[in-house]
């Protein structure tokens, strides 16, 4: 196949990555409960992840790689921060 | 000056078509996952199906940017991120359902488990029932 069209399907599915990912902001605005909305907002980081990466492929950038990795460690913290947060308010955060 | 890698410029067939198989399984995975996380009942559900975007749908779309890479720098780093989002994923759906428990976030049940707790308090005095039933 012709590089261009693998390029293509990489930015194809990029594009429905986002789509999927501005429907996952319904749950973060109406979410009943704070841990709705962190969940909600930890899938779309792991979204953006996996939007970095495709457009590293896509776009022949491979330094797109280094912010994905930063992206999701970031991610993780901000998980395991705001959940310990919601349990015990005044503590180490 | 960040020089481009050069994407495999010519791929095989079947690698083509393995990485549109790749894509396509991580999109499908994703999409089921976002449909569970609007629709499903209470926050526990929901962490269950949230899950399901870090590891499935993620894991396939980042197997399928690896083998576009092919044998570079780029794909040892993909493998990475991979390794790291299958590690870190779990550990804070795991982390946010914790909390919800421990902030006292009821659990939505269904009419025969919601039945259940109740059977559960009396079976403690049997007697009493059981009279009741015969």
């Amino acid at each position: 196949m012709t590089p261009t069209s693998l390029e293509n399907v990489f930015l194809v599915a990029a594009g429905l990555f986002v789509v999927l990912a501005i429907a996952m902001f319904y749950r973060a605005v109406v979410g009943p409960t704070t841990q709705d909305r962190l969940l909600a907002v930890n899938v779309l980081g792991t979204n953006t992840v996996v939007i970095l990466a495709l457009l590293a492929a896509g776009l022949d950038q491979s330094w797109f790689l280094d912010v994905a990795l930063i992206y999701a460690l970031l991610n993780f913290l901000m998980s395991i921060a705001i959940s310990k947060f919601t349990v015990e308010r005044g503590g180490v955060l | 000056m960040i020089e481009p890698i050069a994407l495999q410029s010519t791929v095989g067939t079947v690698r083509f078509w393995a990485i549109v198989l790749l894509l396509g399984l991580g999109v499908f995975f994703t999409l089921v996952s976002t449909v569970g996380v609007l629709r499903l009942p209470d926050i526990y559900a929901r962490a269950h199906t949230a899950s399901q975007t870090d590891t499935l749908g993620a894991g396939f779309a980042l197997a399928g940017v690896a083998v576009a890479f092919g044998w570079q720098h780029a794909a040892v780093y993909t493998v990475l991120l991979l390794f790291f989002v299958f590690i870190t994923n779990p550990t804070a759906a795991h982390a946010i359902a914790r909390s919800a428990a421990e902030t006292g976030v009821e659990p939505v049940l269904t009419e025969e488990n919601a039945a259940e707790p109740e059977a559960s308090a009396e079976r403690d005095v049997p007697t009493e029932t059981d009279g009741e039933t015969q």
